[in-house]
């Protein structure tokens, strides 16, 4: 039927192990920001309340850390086994971050083997809080250097290319890419934006199921009010990193905005199709709004997709996925807000079910944010793997199999996924809050 | 020291650290499911667990460290063995995988089954047997390059005598020094009837381990006169290594300084290993890739180095505190903690 081509098995099996790696190191990133919080809440206010969310989330956090750290070794050898020509030129030029990267893992895994074993040895329970300080500091910064990478390959800087050799690296310049600030920022605020949303939605849910407990509202509020603050700065990084594409990436905003030819006031495309000759139909235009987007104000100009080669065009449906995050992004931020004011105006009561089935919405929606976001700045950095240097096809493999490879990671993220999920329903049915709570004589 | 040696010496260093962590970890699973098996669970349950739940993650960093560092020291390695291992790799890659999710679900989800247990024992066991090929595979004959052709040779790898030589070895090292580990840490604990169905467990596989290093040193000879060669001139180092053998199995057998007795374990492996990579050298792929042909840039390689040692002076005083709390506290290991 389809002749055999490693590039594209090699493509899907990358995006796939990287979209099943990204749910759980996204969580990585975040969780342990709402876990310090909680036990430093529960500190201060000597609330044993929070002590206890800390060490509910952190028994699910561990679940969801096993599946993170096998997807990532899966994904950093696949790098080398899939695209060996890439990381040939990569290993030169950017391999100083991903050496870091594995010292922020190992510092985190100390720090995290010794957290969760020693909720009660320690006196002072300062010093337990303390331990965490490292574990959520090295899932930050592993998220750090594995995003400059990724910079890299959209932005590289720091060598010269003569003939196929290269020259002058200079591995700071390649980290501190000028993708590098938006990237970071953007990757960081989001996965903390996810990660309360996705607690919050638990707590949410809960609540509907009929749980009463002040506990579960103390969960909610707590993330909801990490999710706000979030959901602005990932907003406003978002634009920031808008503004970024239109300066060295202007072809994937393009893609992005379906904004063929050059022009001034630019406005911004939502929905829509593109029929045969690239005219877009049935889709809602915001005046100005791509100018503001890109420059920052509404009489600027856009570059257009006209003005590059059409073999070096990112496919098209990269607007969708830039869509549906931006979508889901303002969603987020607007529900989070109306939850805020609720709470904070005594009369109206934040807890009714209406808001509380769109805050479980908002578990599921942010993931789906995060795969599009990422999904969008992958393809739209097609045809090149890295930009202007090598494409995607250059730096695949010439193994055969990789066919029967996807079918086996297929079946394996199948199972991984099946039994996360099914340990982790288990641990939390098995030993409700309630029983808990009431086993360490709380009320 | 160029560059170069410094590199492939901090690699082989994080491969060895390796080795010990992992072979303590993939023998404990082996041996929790068989004594499981063998209605002797319970004994040797405790002392394990004890010992694996706050460090497995830590284990797998090591692999990580290497394979990254590899990539960063040596580029053109990633392309040659990237291209060729596919298959292999990917096999490892699933197996590692299964291992450690399951050991977390069977651990913290709170459910006892078999069958995790099995999964957990059995990839102990598969997972170094794979990636004993990249070693094989070093030797060269197996791996055959054209230029940007790379292809490895599946039929001449399952029939040799010392890829299977070398898989042999792998399997009865992880045993070994996973039971005189675990023997250590049962006497410590005072258990003592996981303390001596452990150390009949170290002493009964001393012998095969060295039935497989002298096999595999005779295999080569064929497969590699070279290397072979090369070896004899450092003959004194596994001339050593034999007397830590000695040693150590002496202790376990009189039941003395268990303590020492894995430190002469380690040594054991630590003068055979940097043996055998040593006169590997400056083969890192036989015969056509050395560690100067393959070597990143001077710049790269400064930083990794100056990266390397800034990390040393984090991990260190953190692994020393991650020993000092479950490995040398004597209250934790008695489980009072
Ligand atoms: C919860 C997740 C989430 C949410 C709500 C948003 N984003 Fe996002 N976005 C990501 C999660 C994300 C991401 C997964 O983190 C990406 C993918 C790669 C990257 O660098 O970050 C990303 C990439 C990304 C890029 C491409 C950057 C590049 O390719 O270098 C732009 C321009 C935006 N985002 C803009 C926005 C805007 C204007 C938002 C308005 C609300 C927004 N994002 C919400
Ligand atoms: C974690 C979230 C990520 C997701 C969901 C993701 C998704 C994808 C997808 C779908 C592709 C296939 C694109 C195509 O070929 O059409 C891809 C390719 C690739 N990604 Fe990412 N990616 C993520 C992060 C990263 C990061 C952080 C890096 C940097 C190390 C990276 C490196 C690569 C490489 C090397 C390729 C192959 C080359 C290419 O197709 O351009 N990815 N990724
Ligand atoms: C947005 C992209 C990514 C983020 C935010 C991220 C973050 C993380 C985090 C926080 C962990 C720790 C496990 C956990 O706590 O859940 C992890 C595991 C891992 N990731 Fe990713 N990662 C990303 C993409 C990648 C890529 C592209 C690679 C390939 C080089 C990679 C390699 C690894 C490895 C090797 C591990 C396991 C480390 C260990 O053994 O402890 N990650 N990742």
């Amino acid at each position: 039927m389809f002749e055999y081509d490693p590039v594209l098995y090699s493509r899907i099996l990358t995006g796939l192990t990287l979209a099943f790696h990204t749910i759980f190191s996204t969580l990585g990133v975040g969780v342990p920001l709402l876990i310090a919080l909680a036990e430093w809440i529960g500190i201060r206010r000597n609330d044993d309340h929070y002590h206890l969310l800390a060490r509910r989330w952190a028994r699910g956090y561990i679940i969801t850390v096993a599946v993170g750290v096998v997807t990532g070794t899966a994904i950093a050898l696949q790098l080398s086994l899939l695209w060996p020509n890439f990381m040939q030129v990569a290993g030169q030029t950017i391999s100083l971050p991903l050496f870091l990267e594995t010292f922020a893992f190992f510092f985190e895994a100390i720090f995290l083997g010794i957290y969760l074993y020693t909720w009660d040895r320690f006196k002072k329970k300062i010093y337990h809080l303390l331990l965490l300080i490292p574990v959520a500091l090295g899932a930050t910064l592993s998220g750090f250097f594995i995003t400059t990478v990724n910079a890299f390959m959209n932005a590289p800087l720091g060598f010269t290319m003569e003939n196929g050799v290269l020259k002058g690296v200079n591995p700071l310049l390649a980290m501190f890419n000028p993708a590098t600030p938006t990237k970071m920022a953007h990757v960081l605020s989001s996965a903390y934006l996810t990660s309360a949303c996705v607690l919050a939605a638990i707590a949410a849910f809960m609540i509907l199921r009929g749980r009463e407990h002040v506990y579960y509202k103390k969960a909610l509020r707590l993330s909801m009010t990490v999710a706000f603050v979030c959901a602005i700065s990932t907003a406003v990084i978002g634009d920031l990193s808008g503004k970024y594409l239109a300066e060295y990436q202007p072809e994937k905003l393009a893609a992005a905005e379906w904004h063929f030819e050059t022009a001034e006031e630019a406005s911004l495309i939502l929905g829509g199709i593109l029929d045969e000759n690239n005219e877009v139909k049935y889709a809602l235009e915001i005046p100005y709004a791509l100018s503001i987007l890109a420059h920052g104000t509404p009489d600027a100009e856009v570059t257009g997709l006209e003005e590059f080669p059409e073999e070096e065009w990112p496919p098209l449906v990269v607007h969708y996925f830039f869509d549906l995050m931006v979508g889901i992004g303002m969603f987020l931020a607007l529900v989070s807000f109306v939850f805020m004011v609720m709470k904070w105006r005594k009369k109206s009561n934040e807890l009714n079910r209406v808001l509380l089935w769109l805050i479980v919405s908002t578990g599921p929606l942010a993931m789906l944010a995060i795969e599009a976001g990422w999904f969008f700045t992958e393809e739209g950095r097609q045809p090149w793997i890295l930009r202007g240097y090598m494409t995607t096809a250059e730096g695949a493999t010439t193994s055969g199999y990789v066919d029967i490879m996807l079918y086996l990671f297929i079946a394996l993220y199948a199972v991984l996924a099946v039994s996360a999920a099914a340990v982790l329903r288990r641990t939390f049915k098995a030993n409700p809050a309630e029983r808990e709570l009431e086993k360490l004589g709380m009320k | 020291m160029d560059y170069e040696l410094i590199g492939i010496t901090v690699l082989w260093t994080f491969l060895y650290g390796y080795l010990i962590v992992a072979s303590i970890d993939f023998g404990a699973g082996f041996f929790n499911y068989y004594s499981a098996l063998t209605g002797r669970g319970p004994i040797v349950k405790k002392v394990i667990n004890r010992y694996l739940s706050p460090v497995w993650e830590v284990t797998n960093v090591f692999l990580i460290f290497f394979y990254i560092g590899l990539v960063g020291f040596f580029p053109s390695l990633a392309f040659y063995y990237g291209t060729a291992l596919l298959v292999p790799g990917s096999i490892a890659i699933i197996l590692i995988a299964l291992r450690g999710s399951y050991y977390a679900f069977h651990h913290y989800g709170n459910r006892e089954s078999l069958w995790y247990q099995f999964l957990y024992g059995a990839t102990g066991l598969l997972i170094p047997a794979s990636l004993s090929v990249v070693l094989t595979l070093s030797e060269g004959g197996f791996i055959d390059v054209s230029g940007d052709e790379v292809q490895l040779n599946y039929a001449e790898l399952f029939t040799s005598t010392y890829a299977w030589a070398v898989v042999f070895l792998a399997i009865v090292s992880v045993l070994y020094i996973s039971a005189s580990f675990l023997t250590f840490y049962a006497h410590k604990a005072g258990d003592s009837s996981a303390f001596n169905l452990l150390r009949k467990y170290a002493l009964f596989w001393s012998g095969p381990t060295i039935l497989a290093s002298l096999l595999v040193f005779v295999s080569l000879r064929e497969h590699n006169p070279d290397h072979f060669q090369r070896m004899l001139d450092m003959s004194w180092l596994f001339g050593l290594s034999l007397l830590f053998f000695a040693g150590a199995v002496y202790l376990i057998w009189k039941k003395k300084r268990l303590g020492v007795s894995f430190i002469l374990v380690m040594l054991q492996f630590a003068a055979a290993f940097y043996g055998y990579g040593a006169s590997h050298l400056p083969y890192v792929l036989y015969p056509y890739v050395t560690i100067y042909t393959s070597f990143t840039n001077d710049t790269m390689a400064l930083a990794l180095i100056l990266a390397f040692i800034a990390g040393l002076m984090l991990l260190v005083p953190s692994l020393y505190l991650l020993m000092r709390l479950f490995l040398f506290d004597n209250d934790y290991v008695k489980g009072k903690k």
